[in-house]
Order: C-alpha cells, then sequence, then structure tokens
C-alpha cells in the first residue's frame, strides 16, 4: 500500500494522568473513508484532535505524508492544516452570527475572493444542505439536526482535501443520517478528498467506510475493512460491534445485519421445516435516483422499498436485511423454486403500487413536475442449502441477479 | 534520640508554609510570563490584514458604547471634589485654588485611573465572559481549524479597542469631571467662574495632560491583557471547569485588572514624577 496520507506511531495521550491513547499506531489513506469506533471516553474524539493539531502527543509522533509534524516548519504545517476542515462533535458553530455568515466565515477569513463570490459559495453549501430557510438566523434558533447540517456545511464551504467528521450524523433522524452519509459520499466523489469519520450509525457508516479502526481500551483493537472486522474472531471487538448493531435497520425498518444471522440460524435449526428456502437478492441503484431525485428522496424511496419488501416477505413468513447501501436480502420459504420466482414476480408487480407511487409523488413533489427517470429492480433468486453461509447466498444471488422490473415516470407501467 | 534530620512538627509547619509560598510564586511568575507573550502575540496580530473592521467594532463597543457611564461618573467625581477641596480650601482662605486642585487630581490621577475601572467592570468582564463562552463551547478551537488564528481575529482587536478607548475616554471623564467640579465650586457654593477657569487653564501643563494619557494607555494595555488572558485560559483553570470556569474567569479579570491598574498607576507616576 501507498504511504499513508495520516501516520500515528506510538502515540500516547494523557490527561490528568489519565491515559487516553495509550501507544496508538494506526495509518489513514488518502481518497478513503475511514470510520473510527470506539466505545465513549476510548478517545475517538482526541484522536481527530491530534491530526488536526489540536492536542499534540505526550509520547510518540504523527507522520503526515510521511514527514513527523513534530518536525515540520510552521509554515509547512500551516499549508497542510489549511487543506484540512474539521466537523465538531457539538457543531462549534460562531453563536453570534447567523448561518450565511458562519457558512462564508472561513472564506472571509482566509481568502481574497470578492464577497458576492463567498456569498454565492456559501448559498450553494446552504442550498445543498437544505437550509434556505435557515439562512438568516442564528444558532440558537435552530434544531439540533439543523444545527449539525450547518457544520457540515461550514466545514465543507472551502473545498477541503481532508475532512475529520467527529459524528456528523447525531441527532439526525435516519433518513437525514443517510442524506448525510451520502452527501459525504457524494462529496467524496466529487471533490476527493479523504474522510475520517466518527460514527456509530451501523450499519451506514460501514456501507460507505473503506477502512474501519475500532478503539479498544486506549489502543487500536482493529485496523482494516469492516468485513474483515466481522471475520475477527476478537470476543471483545465482536461483542462491541454486536452492541452497536441494533435489531433493526433504523431507515429501512428491516432486521439488523445480526438479527438476520440469528433469524437465518434459527430457521437452519429449525427441526419442523417443511419447506425449503430460497433467498432474493433485491437490488436498486441508488446512486442514479440520487441523481434524479436528490439524497433525501431516493433514501425515503429506498426507506419505501425496504418497507414494502418486509411487508410482502413477512407475510409469507420470510425475513429481510440490508446488505450493502442498496441491496437487501431476504430469505422466505417455498415448495419449489419455480413457486419462489413466482413469489419474487408478483412481488415486483405489486411494487408499482407499493412503491413506485410513493416515489413518483417524490419526484413531481421535489421538481414540481413529474422527472422523467428508470428505476430497475434487480434480483436474484436462488435457492438455499443448509450448509450455506450468509455470504455465500449474496455471491449466489448476485450471480443470478437481473433486471426483474424497469418503471419509467412518463408510464405507469411495467415494461418486464 | 532524634535523628538529625528527622523534621519536627514547627519545622513542618515552616516548610508547608515556604512550600506554598514557593508554589504561589512559582505560578505567578509563569503566568506573569504567558500574559507577556500572550500580550506580545496580541499587539503585534494588530496590524495584520483584515482587523479594520473588527477593531471598529470593538472600539465601538469598547469605547462609544462605556462613554455615557464614564462621563456620569466623571460628572459626580468632579461634583463631590469641587464639594470636599471647596470645605478644605476655605479653611485656609485659598478658595481661588479651586479650579487648580480639581484639573490637577483629575487630570493626573482621577481621570486615568477611575476611567480605567469603569471600563474594566464595564467591559473588561465582558471580554472575559465571552471569551471564555467562546473556549468551553468549542469556538475558538472551530476557529483554528478553519485556519483563522483566534489570537488575531479575537484578542488583537480587543487590545487595539483599548489601547484607542481608554486615552479618549478620559480625556472625556476629565472635561466633563472639570464641569461637575464648576457645577459645586461655582453654581452651587459660589466661586468666581473666571477664577475656577483660569486656575484650571494656567495650572495644567502638557506634562500633566501627557502624563494621564501615558497612564490610560499603559491601563489599556494592561485590562485588555488581563481580561482577555482570563477568559482564553477559562479551561486550564484548576478551581472550576465548565459555566463555573468563565464566572471565575471574569471575576479574577476583574479583580487582577483594579489591581493592577493601581500598581501600574504608582509605578508610572514614579517614572512620571
Amino acid at each position: 500500500m501507498d504511504t499513508p496520507l495520516i501516520e500515528f506511531r506510538n502515540v500516547t495521550k494523557r490527561f490528568n494522568g489519565r491515559t487516553v491513547l495509550d501507544n496508538v499506531n494506526l495509518s489513514i489513506y488518502e481518497n478513503q473513508v475511514t470510520t473510527i469506533i470506539g466505545k465513549s471516553g476510548t478517545g475517538k474524539s482526541v484522536l481527530l484532535k491530534h491530526i488536526i493539531g489540536l492536542l499534540k502527543p505526550d509520547e510518540g509522533s504523527i507522520l503526515f505524508q510521511g514527514t513527523p509534524i513534530s518536525k515540520m516548519k510552521k509554515a509547512e504545517w500551516e499549508g497542510h492544516r489549511r487543506r484540512i476542515a474539521y466537523l465538531f462533535q457539538n457543531n462549534a458553530l460562531l453563536d453570534s452570527m447567523t448561518v450565511l455568515d458562519n457558512v462564508a466565515f472561513p472564506l472571509r477569513q482566509t481568502t481574497d475572493l470578492p464577497k458576492g463570490e463567498i456569498e454565492k459559495r456559501a448559498m450553494k453549501r446552504i442550498e445543498d444542505l437544505e437550509l434556505l430557510e435557515a439562512v438568516g438566523k442564528f444558532p440558537s434558533e435552530l434544531s439540533g439536526g439543523m444545527q449539525k447540517r450547518v457544520a457540515l456545511a461550514r466545514a465543507l464551504v472551502t473545498d477541503p482535501q481532508i475532512v475529520l467528521f467527529d459524528e456528523p450524523t447525531t441527532g439526525q433522524d435516519p433518513i437525514r443520517k443517510n442524506m448525510i452519509l451520502s452527501m459525504i459520499i457524494h462529496y467524496r466523489k466529487k471533490f476527493g478528498f479523504t474522510a475520517i469519520m466518527i460514527s456509530h450509525d451501523i450499519p451506514d457508516v460501514f456501507f460507505i467506510s473503506d477502512r474501519v479502526i475500532i478503539l479498544w481500551e486506549g489502543g487500536v483493537g482493529f485496523e482494516g475493512p469492516y468485513e474483515d472486522a466481522l471475520k475477527q474472531n476478537v470476543p471483545m471487538i465482536d461483542e462491541f460491534l454486536r452492541s452497536l448493531d441494533g435489531f433493526e435497520d433504523q431507515l429501512t425498518g428491516l432486521l439488523s445485519r445480526e438479527a438476520f444471522k440469528m433469524h437465518y440460524s434459527a430457521m437452519l435449526g429449525s427441526a419442523a421445516r417443511e419447506a425449503t428456502s430460497s433467498a432474493a437478492l433485491f437490488g436498486v441503484r441508488l446512486n442514479i435516483l440520487s441523481e434524479a431525485l436528490g439524497a433525501q428522496a431516493a433514501l425515503e424511496a429506498l426507506k419505501a422499498l425496504g418497507e414494502y419488501t418486509n411487508r410482502y416477505f413477512n407475510a409469507v413468513g420470510g425475513f429481510s436485511a440490508r446488505r450493502s447501501r442498496d441491496e437487501i436480502l431476504t430469505i422466505f420459504p417455498h415448495k419449489n423454486l419455480e413457486e419462489a420466482r413466482k413469489l419474487v414476480e408478483d412481488y415486483s408487480r405489486d411494487l408499482e403500487h407499493g412503491v413506485i407511487d410513493h416515489i413518483r409523488d417524490i419526484a413531481s413533489g421535489n421538481s414540481g413536475e413529474a422527472t422523467c427517470f428508470d428505476i430497475h429492480i434487480h434480483a436474484g433468486v436462488t435457492e438455499i442449502s443448509p450448509e450455506d453461509t450468509i455470504d455465500e447466498i449474496i455471491e449466489k444471488g448476485r450471480a443470478k441477479q437481473e433486471i426483474i422490473s424497469t418503471y419509467r415516470c412518463d408510464f405507469g407501467g411495467n415494461d418486464q | 534520640m532524634k535523628e538529625y534530620y528527622e523534621i519536627t512538627e514547627p519545622m513542618n509547619i515552616l516548610v508547608s508554609f515556604f512550600s506554598a509560598i514557593g508554589r504561589w510564586t512559582i505560578r505567578a511568575v509563569g503566568n506573569f510570563g504567558a500574559m507577556a507573550v500572550f500580550f506580545f502575540l496580541g499587539f503585534v496580530n494588530i496590524f495584520r490584514a483584515r482587523q479594520i473592521s473588527e477593531i471598529t467594532n470593538q472600539t465601538y463597543y469598547i469605547g462609544a458604547k462605556s462613554s455615557l457611564i464614564v462621563m456620569l461618573v466623571a460628572l459626580f467625581t468632579g461634583m463631590v471634589l469641587g464639594l470636599q477641596l471647596f470645605y478644605t480650601l476655605v479653611k485656609f482662605g485659598s478658595v481661588g485654588a479651586l479650579g487648580s486642585a480639581i484639573s490637577l487630581s483629575l487630570v493626573r490621577e482621577l481621570g486615568p485611573v477611575l476611567t480605567a475601572i469603569m471600563i474594566t467592570a464595564r467591559a473588561g468582564s465582558a471580554m472575559a465572559a465571552e471569551i471564555g463562552i467562546l473556549r468551553n463551547s468549542e469556538q475558538i478551537d472551530a476557529l483554528y481549524t478553519m485556519g483563522v488564528d483566534p489570537i488575531r481575529y479575537l484578542i488583537s482587536p480587543k487590545i487595539a479597542a483599548s489601547i484607542i478607548s481608554f486615552p479618549l475616554l478620559t480625556a472625556f471623564f476629565d472635561l466633563i469631571g472639570i464641569i461637575g467640579g464648576y457645577i459645586t465650586g461655582v453654581v452651587l457654593l459660589g466661586t468666581n467662574a473666571g477664577t475656577y477657569f483660569y486656575r484650571v487653564q494656567s495650572s495644567i501643563d502638557m506634562v500633566d495632560i501627557r502624563g494621564g494619557f501615558i497612564k490610560a494607555l499603559v491601563f489599556g494595555a494592561i485590562v485588555s491583557c488581563i481580561c482577555c488572558f482570563q477568559g482564553y485560559f477559562c479551561h486550564m483553570r484548576s478551581d472550576g471547569f465548565g459555566a463555573k470556569s468563565v464566572g471565575l474567569a471574569t471575576v479574577s479579570a476583574v479583580v487582577i485588572s483594579c489591581v493592577m491598574i493601581l500598581v501600574s498607576d504608582y509605578v508610572v507616576t514614579s517614572f512620571l514624577m
């Protein structure tokens, strides 16, 4: 792998004799989303503050592109630091300024841009974060969620190359949580910044993370891709991840990853199993929906799809969970594969009334008139054998995935 | 038999006493040094770009908005001086010197000192509280992360505004104080108006006015530095956290400023004499 963008070497930090970071070694790479998780008080925010220089390590060193920060000249470090933006856990908005002034503040203070250009850029970010109605208000007049979005707008207004997000989705409802995460991903793709994030929003945060760092008892318990974290057989990490993962996916109302696993084990263990089971892996291209409808509406659509799938397959004894940002895995009983396919076909036919009408309402609500776009529903139906692990089922489902339905706005229909 | 190195009870008390003094001294010297560096950085940053509008805002807040209260205090100070000095001078048959006594007291001492104390109470406490709240709500850290030097943005304009405002308000104080003395001495107690103003004019030299302004400048620098320093480092106080630390910082700012105004008044006066 390349030289890490930021590297911690044996970093130790103490506050009043209490060791918060104990000999921490970790690497953060460019153009990746790295998520830091850990129990409260394990030093996650302290770690982020070391990256931007708000705190200095008591022992060890922090390297920026291979050079220790402590050995950099002030101007060199300032140059690097200006590429970094920080979103504080408590937002840290300047409370004597309006939303517009808060967002425009970094540009006013650190650039020589004309006044009009500064206002234009600030308004663009305000618009992106759906804060237009709050533009002249003071932070104390806003809800916690809106304050968080103002802080996010301020962090992104300078188009930073590295953004440190200290719990960016705290205090948001599930739709907005996912919207913020979608936006982080959107901006990361657009501007190519490196994101370092503290978040506990499982599963969504893991769907967008390239690497996960788990802080455990002052040190790094795990560092690597999330899938690898799940494969680790470290009881403490396993227990911690399970404690974060509730029983329900907040956005869609589907089962959480852990709950899905338990349901699957129970199903396999059921002695009185009369029917065989099939799995269907449904997919919808969230990015296309997002481009057509906007991030929030796309997430509303995904939520509707999840709720509908849950209702439909629960009625026949199935259960479902989200496996990636836009893939839903459903396991349901059937007598034979033909019956399973028929069930999925019926599902896709009824989908128009259950979900597509809802999406059409969102689309016309957003633009004032119907927006034309395609929604492809993919499905891969496969039979399950008792030895199959969930990952193997997903692989089999993915291999068989095909477009089962395409809906267009102008129609009403279903070009199956 | 006692070992020669054994510390007896009275010795123990003595050691504790000197240890406490030592600790206090070390902390005081450390704080003094930190404050000197803090003032230096704040002063140097006055001359950086993008400061004019913020200095203007602060001058309006510290100077213009304090003017009414300063003038009110000046008026009554002048009036009470007129009253006191009139009855004292009557005993010696030198009522004619009333103008000289009032004007010299005000221009040399009372003007700069009372103006500084009034601004400390009004604007100095606000400086400490405002900066303390910014510190506790991480807004100062936020400035740093946005690439804005918090000392340049928050502290320098306040120091500059204080250095501008203190001498100007002192001048107002002197003027209104002399008018206050006129009201009691001339209007109420019947001293000759011409004598009063003649004495005022003839007894005040440029040296006195310059001395008063030098004091005002020194007080401005000291008060702004102490108040900003207390607020800026309120999170490092060992006697309180959060909102309490802001309250304690504000109290310390006002108390230390007032004491330092009087101490520096003596030092500057002894240099000027």
